[in-house]
């Protein structure tokens, strides 16, 4: 049985993969390594976790402007995430998955959820985000 | 979005490939953001200057390659290494041409090769009021607050996008109802002495920021004295610790000359306190270093002042740096013009300080400076070192820098924030 969480899409897509959760803000520049996607910052709770081929799900973007392009990187050499998901998306956050789509034509698709709903998801769960229909898919609800 | 009939025809191809590009993701921006229509913006200062990652260098290139030439006056954030004195700060050649190829992408597109992450402080100064797009964090915290200029936090290669066309979409911070804060935040059992120690205003700002996350907010209880090479730590610091584009502070940015100004004539949503423990504690945050041995002193983030450069000759007068340690000054073309002119440049390279141009200290080539531990007086470079470079962070006031650098080890006066 799956279970479906209504949002509001920020940038459209389709990406699937589990999730890899943090109640932490993200800095993509200085919080994530562009030649690995492991998250090199040894103050957040993700520290040496890949976000690659993840559903990053994060309530919103901090600190510096560089973010899109460690984002855009990441995609360059296939070690985006799959999707994000926040509470709130912040311009310098889009960027990255916006120019992904025009430059390099891949999909990073974003989506935001309100906060109640942003709770329902749990990392390691497996999922489906649907950002141009405004819908993430739960595949694997029952997980603990 | 409402488009005019010359956006159409630059979304159809009409005036070009790069403006193409650059306006479809400008006007998918300001869709995702509710804007009705794009506006006007007089100047662009871009962040996507260092050379990082391969996706940037394609990206400029790319744009150049097509013909895309900035349509309004454009600065330009560091670039990671001092462009003209590479030598000196031991850049290998073979990762130097990935910066030149970059330097040459932006000369063709016409921008102005300021090389800095201060171009508030010289350059092409937005007045109050004035319509802009700005990348760089401390720099668009600066412009907002400080200036009074309305830019949104632009991000890379958005900012390149911004310069092409020379409009963005009409959101967020340009628009007044915006730029209300929402959350106050208050000192509070702070006596005068805590301010005379300068590392107070970076450590403020990091705290600030984490306070503030991505919110509008206000600070009240900064004493009027506060000078704009404190604001421009404080910025730096809260743009690291948070998404923070603009902050009022109240009776010293020009859209709080009182509380009720920047508050729009509402109560504030949430009302926070900062305390001297508070200090304490973000200060012991940022020490990442593990004994008082440390090779490397960085200060110029963001890049130092004229005046910071007249005090640090004074700190450092008739001492010289340590042999065990390398002290870093960062500033741009301009700032280093004047004091190679006037004799402090000469003073600080006989005292073994190192000034450096148009680079950023966070992007130092590794292979060539086999330090291990910095200290520094600025909260942003404390906040990035370790997770950007693996350098471990000690923090401290200049006064406390200088006499690190001279005695070889950790010097610290104790700060008066902290309890005895």
């Amino acid at each position: 049985m799956e279970k479906k969480l209504k949002g509001c899409c920020v940038v459209p897509g389709i990406g699937e993969g589990k999730v890899l959760k943090t109640s932490q803000s993200i800095s993509f520049w200085g919080g994530v390594d562009p030649a690995t996607g492991l998250v090199n910052d040894p103050r957040h709770e993700l520290f040496n976790q890949s976000v690659a081929g993840r559903v990053l799900v994060f309530p919103f973007g901090k600190g510096s402007s560089t973010g899109s392009l460690i984002i855009l990187e990441l995609a360059r050499i296939n070690k985006a995430p799959a999707a994000i998901v926040n509470v709130r998306t912040e311009p310098i956050l889009a960027t990255g998955p916006i120019v992904c789509k025009h430059f390099y034509g891949k999909e990073i698709p974003v989506i935001c959820l309100d906060e109640k709903t942003f709770q329902m998801l749990q990392t390691g769960q497996n999922v489906t985000v649907n950002a141009t229909e405004n819908v993430i898919f739960i595949n694997n609800p029952s997980l603990p | 979005m409402r488009l005019t009939d010359e956006e159409k025809s630059i979304l159809d191809g009409k005036q070009g490939e790069a403006a193409r590009i650059a306006l479809s993701v400008l006007v998918e921006l300001g869709a995702l953001f509710g804007a009705e229509e794009l506006m006007p913006v007089s100047q662009v200062h871009i962040d996507a200057t260092l050379y990082m990652v391969d996706a940037g260098l394609e990206f400029a290139e790319k744009i150049a390659e097509l013909g895309g030439e900035v349509a309004v006056p454009t600065s330009l954030n560091p670039s990671s290494i001092d462009l003209q004195r590479w030598k000196e700060y031991r850049v290998p050649p073979k990762i130097l041409s990935k910066h030149t190829r970059l330097e040459t992408a932006y000369l063709k597109m016409r921008a102005i090769p300021t090389w800095t992450c201060a171009p508030y402080q010289n350059g092409i100064i937005p007045r109050f009021g004035e319509q802009i797009a700005w990348g760089e964090s401390n720099a668009i915290a600066f412009a907002n607050s400080v200036i009074g200029a309305r830019t949104n936090r632009y991000a890379d290669l958005m900012d390149i996008c911004a310069a092409i066309i020379g409009k963005v979409p009409k959101f967020g911070l340009h628009l007044t109802d915006n730029r209300k804060a929402n959350t106050l935040i208050q000192l509070t059992d702070f006596s005068n002495r805590m301010f005379e120690n300068q590392a107070v205003y970076p450590l403020l700002g990091y705290l600030f920021g984490e306070m503030a996350g991505d919110q509008v907010a206000a600070i009240d209880g900064i004493p009027h004295h506060v000078n704009v090479d404190n604001l421009k730590a404080f910025c730096a610091a809260a743009a690291s610790s948070g998404a923070v584009g603009l902050f009022h502070m109240v009776g010293i940015t020009p859209e709080a000359q009182n509380l009720n100004m920047c508050l729009q004539g509402s109560k504030p949503e949430t009302i926070l306190n900062i305390t001297p423990q508070m200090i304490t504690n973000a200060e012991d945050r940022l020490w990442t270093v593990k004994n008082d041995l440390l090779d490397l002193i960085v200060t110029g983030c963001p890049h130092y002042s004229p005046a910071e450069f007249i005090r640090l000759e004074k700190l450092i007068k008739d001492q010289k740096v340590h042999s065990s340690i390398t002290f870093w000054v960062f500033t741009n073309r301009s700032v280093y013009a004047w004091i190679k002119n006037n004799g402090i440049l000469k003073h600080l390279s006989d005292a073994g300080i190192m000034v450096f141009t148009d680079g950023c200290p966070l992007q130092y080539p590794q292979e060539t400076w086999h330090v291990h531990a910095a200290m520094t007086d600025s909260a942003k470079f404390a906040n990035y070192c370790f997770s950007q470079r693996g350098l471990d962070a000690a923090f401290g006031a200049i006064e406390d820098c200088v006499e690190t650098a001279v005695h070889g080890k950790i010097c610290r006066r104790e700060p008066p924030w902290r309890k005895n």
